[in-house]
């Protein structure tokens, strides 16, 4: 029951978690728009989905804890999925070494946090789905 | 929650835009003082951003690294009749470009409203997701 309830949930949850790194990503290149030698990064978000799906966040070599002390347990904490980020290819390069495309970077911008949004309406209607299939009536 | 941190980055480039936007209006101000507390004719002076609490992928905000004083040569204008005139009559005036300043100050604004414009998306986005499963 419960493993059914999360594979119900797991696609979006992922693409969510997926989506609000990329958001990040997105906001520190808006940030250092005008970073001399700052480099614009993105993820390839198809790709990373992918492989979320497929072996989970935590896979994949995440953040370990420090041990300190012979008697702690290691442990493996939740990996940041986007270690792999890619640089962007700049149209028109600026002499400061910036790659940073503001254009193109708000409209990334706007089109991930509406897909975000897509992706939170679409988790929510499947919650009132199955809230609504486990009514007594 | 890591969403937080997008607060940081956008709020880090804002507070960093506005002291661009201060040292702009520092600038401007001073285009026609001849003589400083020091003085000395006013220097134009220059924001140097860098990259900031970059994590190990790279990602962060932005902050002010040094505000510099520009470099280039003092203005050099003849008023022979001005009390700070040398021997040759001329007398010593800032460096201050109005046209870059103005420049620059329309660049400092619009980078500012772009990260304003993150910082209300990102608010919508967050208090949307804590309506999940709701109603």
């Amino acid at each position: 029951m419960i493993d059914k309830l999360e594979a119900a949930f797991n696609y979006h949850q992922q693409a969510l978690g997926l989506r609000q790194e990329r958001h990040k990503v997105l906001a520190s290149n808006i940030a250092n728009a005008d970073t001399p030698n700052y480099k614009a990064r993105d993820m390839d978000f198809a790709g990373e989905l992918k492989k979320a799906v497929e072996h989970g966040r935590s896979s994949g070599g995440g953040l370990s804890l420090a041990r300190t002390s012979a008697g702690h347990l290691g442990g493996q904490g939740f990996a940041p999925t986007s270690q792999n980020l890619l640089y962007r290819v700049p149209d028109q390069p600026s002499l400061d070494g910036n790659t940073v495309d503001m254009d193109r970077e708000r409209t990334q911008f706007a089109d991930n946090s509406v897909r975000y949004q897509a992706a939170l309406t679409i988790l929510n209607s499947r919650i009132q789905g199955l809230k609504n299939a486990m009514q007594p009536e | 929650m890591s969403m937080f941190s997008v607060f940081d980055i956008a709020g880090s480039a804002m507070s960093a835009q506005s002291q661009r936007m201060n040292v702009t209006a520092s600038n401007l101000a001073n285009a026609d003082s001849v003589a400083g507390p020091d003085g000395e004719a006013y220097r134009a002076k220059q924001v140097l951003f860098e990259a900031r609490n970059q994590g190990a992928h790279g990602i962060g905000g932005v902050g002010v690294r040094s505000v510099v004083e520009d470099t280039s040569p003092m203005r050099m204008e003849y008023r022979p009749e001005h009390p700070l005139a040398n021997d040759d009559g001329y007398v010593t005036m800032p460096n201050v470009e109005p046209v870059h300043e103005m420049v620059n100050m329309i660049s400092a604004s619009r980078s500012y409203q772009a990260n304003v414009e993150v910082m209300n998306t990102s608010k919508q986005m967050m208090l949307k997701t804590l309506t999940l499963g709701e109603g």
